[in-house]
Parts: structure tokens; sequence; C-alpha cells
């Protein structure tokens, strides 16, 4: 596979790179992959600081790709998430629906960034859906979570750049000069 | 003569703006969110919803389900004997006490023929097994690998080998979700072993101890005081060990004592859980004067027996 050079030398397309366009198959199977990554089951210490893998990957696509990846699907993916783990329909879907809109925004600016200056700005927007859904649940009568809360959106933040150039490597020319 | 449109042209249709569609589904989602919160009319569509994910749940648990497997394969076989001799003793150790109880059990029988008093219950019970703990730090909750197609009903207790653990909420046809009782307000009528004084046991939500709340400071209850469960709300069978007092705060400004527990089953830990529900049906309840709050009535009757 070619696929693997790319990841191994850990370097994103520059901005002067052209990407080809995502294949329709792989921006689903990806989607795909970030749902089953959340509802891995497992056990507590580790449960505290998993990130949203649905919600990296989400951010990516609606940042590339937002003709495809956009607020609807986003909301659609939102209440999966909501049954699968039983929490209040509505609450991730609101959330990812916030972020898709979020990405939206800043996407033209972003990609211009180093990727951890990049992954700064991704922490923000992380930080802001769980607070989004820390705001519905706690006007629905549940307690303050400890501040753990907030380490999940945090190291996904730190997964940005992997997660990144993960996805970006199909879609990288075959045979392109490595600087 | 027409002005020269200043807009560009939209050359290429792509459906209302982001914004609009954020408005239409932000309001969507907090529409669900009302229906979910006060009303539950959704439950038919999470549970079609779950079905749907229930074959990707199982496929998920096969990695750490074959690892289990293998580590247990090869686990060495002095810890298999190991558990094995301990298995054995504590069987022995039990003997007198199921050996006592099946005598006991007639003779109570006989007894309340006697002073003609309904039969207390009859328990059905139905082993499961944890699947996995639930990922919404806001709660606390187990699902377990049996649901409607297995028996289990919503609604009943769930009990660990050394107590109790929780309540079905909801059922699935293969799952079923269980509410732990260190649930934020998830309650459990209690009596104290050694004084039979009786009261509520309210969980508290992640990370703090469940509370005895709207229990008067002058109740009979101590550090070290082990609470069973009184079976006054027909969920839990009576005599089930639930928690351990672990501090009484007795303040002459407030009403109630403020009381800590403990829970004594591993909440957090235990795999093989036991469904119980009591199958005799209480007595109807009577018809509540006005807007009786449940909470409210525990405590006086708590105060009564004083």
């Amino acid at each position: 596979m070619r696929v693997l050079p790319h990841v191994g030398s850990f370097v994103p397309a520059g901005p002067d790179e052209i990407l080809r366009p995502a294949k329709p198959w792989f921006v689903l199977a990806s989607l795909f992959a970030g749902l089953l990554l959340n509802l891995v089951p497992l056990q507590d210490p580790v449960m505290t600081y998993r990130p949203d893998f649905l919600a990296l990957v989400l951010l990516y696509w609606c940042i590339q790709e937002p003709r495809f990846v956009g607020v609807g699907i986003a909301w659609l993916l939102g209440l999966l998430m909501d049954v699968g783990d039983a929490t209040l329909f509505g609450q991730h879907a609101l959330a990812y629906a916030v972020l898709a809109y979020g990405a939206e925004h800043f996407r033209r600016r972003v990609l211009r960034f180093p990727l951890w200056q990049q992954a700064v700005q991704v922490a923000a927007l992380l930080v802001l859906c769980a607070l989004i859904v820390l705001f519905v649940r706690f006007v629905g009568g549940a307690p303050l979570p400890k501040w753990t809360y907030l380490a999940p959106p945090l190291v996904g933040a730190l997964l940005w750049p992997l997660v990144s150039v993960l996805l970006q490597t199909p879609q990288r020319p075959s045979h392109g000069s490595r600087r | 003569m027409r002005p020269i449109p200043v807009d560009t042209p939209a050359f290429f249709n792509r459906g209302p703006s982001p914004r609009a569609r954020l408005a239409f589904f932000g309001l969507l989602s907090l529409a669900l969110l009302f229906a979910d919160t006060r009303y539950r009319y959704l439950e038919n569509v999470r549970q079609a919803a779950a079905i749907a994910l229930y074959p990707m749940q199982r496929a998920l648990e096969m990695p750490g389900a074959a690892f289990a497997f293998v580590s247990d394969y090869f686990g060495s076989k002095r810890h298999l004997a190991d558990e094995n001799v301990m298995l054995r003793q504590e069987l022995v150790a039990r003997a007198p006490a199921t050996q006592g109880y099946a005598r006991v059990q007639e003779e109570n029988a006989r007894l309340r023929a006697l002073l003609d008093v309904r039969a207390q219950y009859a328990a059905s019970a139905i082993a499961v097994q944890v699947l996995y703990t639930g990922r919404d730090p806001f709660t606390q909750k187990l699902f377990v690998d049996k649901g409607s197609t297995g028996g289990v009903q919503p609604g009943a207790g769930v009990i660990d080998a050394s107590g109790v653990v929780g309540q079905v909420t909801r059922v699935f046809p293969y799952m079923a979700e269980v509410t732990l009782i260190t649930d934020r307000d998830q309650a459990v009528p209690v009596q104290v072993e050694r004084s039979g004084a009786r009261s509520v046991l309210f969980g508290n939500g992640t990370g703090r101890s469940p509370e005895l709340r709207f229990t008067s400071p002058s109740a009979d209850i101590r550090p070290g005081d082990r609470l069973l469960t009184s079976g006054l709300d027909g969920t839990y069978p009576p005599g089930l060990a639930v928690a351990e007092i672990v501090d009484v705060v007795r303040d002459s400004g407030q009403m109630f004592a403020r009381i800590v527990c403990k829970p004594v089953a591993g909440i957090d830990h235990s795999e093989f859980l036991l469904v119980v529900s009591q199958s005799s049906a209480l007595p109807p309840r009577p018809d509540e004067p006005g807007d009786g709050d449940a909470v409210k009535k525990g405590g006086r009757v708590r105060g009564r027996r004083g």
C-alpha cells in the first residue's frame, strides 16, 4: 500500500498541494468508523478521557468537503449517537449541528495554519460542543460533572493532526514529490 | 430600464445557507430534547434505532471478549486451582445458611398462615451479564445482556452478590438499561438493619455518595449501620443489603440530618448481576389527595416512627 509512507512521515499536505476530491464511499466509511469507535465499550479510567471520534471525523469532512457533509448529516449522526449512548434525544444532534456550522464558518481560514495551530481552534470548537451538551443537561436537571468532563474534547484536539493526516492520505496525489 | 442586479447570481445551487440549516436542525433538536425530557414520546424511535445499532455494538465487544477468552485460556493453572479451592470453601461456608433457609422459609409460611398474613413474595430472578457501562457522564447506567426477549421487565430491581445495584429503567429486545442506585435522585426505600428505622436512600450523581434524605436528626441511625431494602416500593424484595452508613451530620439548625452512605454492592465492577422482580402485585394504591409528593410522604412516615 502506498498509504503507509505518507502516514509514517506524518506530513500533511501543504496549502499549495492539490488534493483529489474525496470519494463519497471513503467519507461515509470514515464517518461510520468514527461512530463505531465511539460505541466501543470501555471501562472507566479510559472512558473518562476517550475523545469523541465521530465529532473529529465529522469536523474534518465539514472543513474539507462542505458540499457533501454539512449540518444535516451531522445532525443525523448526532441522533444515532444519542441512541447509542442512551442520552437525551437531540443532545448530540444539537452539538454536532453546531459543530458543523462552526466548521463551515471557519473552514477557509483554518487550513492555512499548521496542524498544531489547527488543533487549538479545533479544541475551541470541541469544547463549545461539550458546553452545549452540558448546558442542555444542566437545564434538564443533571448534576454538574467533574472537571474531567472537559478532558475528552482536549484529547480530541490532540488527536486532530493524526486524524487529519489519516483522512487526507487517500486524496493525495499518488506520486507526489515529497519535500 | 431595469437596473443591473448587483448580487452575484447563484451559479451553484447549494440549497439553504448553513445558517438556515443550523436554525432548522437546532430548533428540531430542541423540540426533540423537550419531547424526550418532558413526555418520553420517542421511546419507539429509540427502540428502533437501538435495534439497528445492536449488531454493531455486539460486534465491537468481540475484540475485548476474544482477548478475555485468550487470557483465560492461557491463565495459569495454579490461579484457576486456587480460585476453585476458594469457591469450594465459600460454598461450604454458606451451606448452613442455605440449608437453614428452606426450613426457616417453611416455618415462616406456616406462621404467616396462622397469622393470616398475605404470602410475602415470590421473587423471580434472571441472571445477566454486564455488557458495558453507560457512556453518558451525567448519569450512572449499565447495560446488561438480556432484554424483553429474556424476560426482563422494566422497573425490576438488579442485585449482585453483595447487594442492590440498581433498577431496570429501559428494556430493549436483547439488552436492558440499568440505572444504578448512585444515579442522581434514584431512590431506594430502605430500613436500618439494627433499629428498623425506615428511610429512603437517594443517589447523588457521578462521584458523589448517596444520602438518606428527609430523615430527622433524632432518628436512630449511626455510622456503620447497614441499610436493607424495606420492600415498601414493591420493586425490590425486602431484606437485600443496599448500603452502609458512613457519616451522620446532625445540625440542630437543619430540619433533617445529613446522612452519607456507601453502597455495599460492587456498583462499578460487578460483572454478573441478577434481575429480581416481585411477582405478586402490591394492592392498588389509594387515590392520593391532591398533589401528594412521594418524597415528602416517605419523610413523614419515617418521622412518625421516630
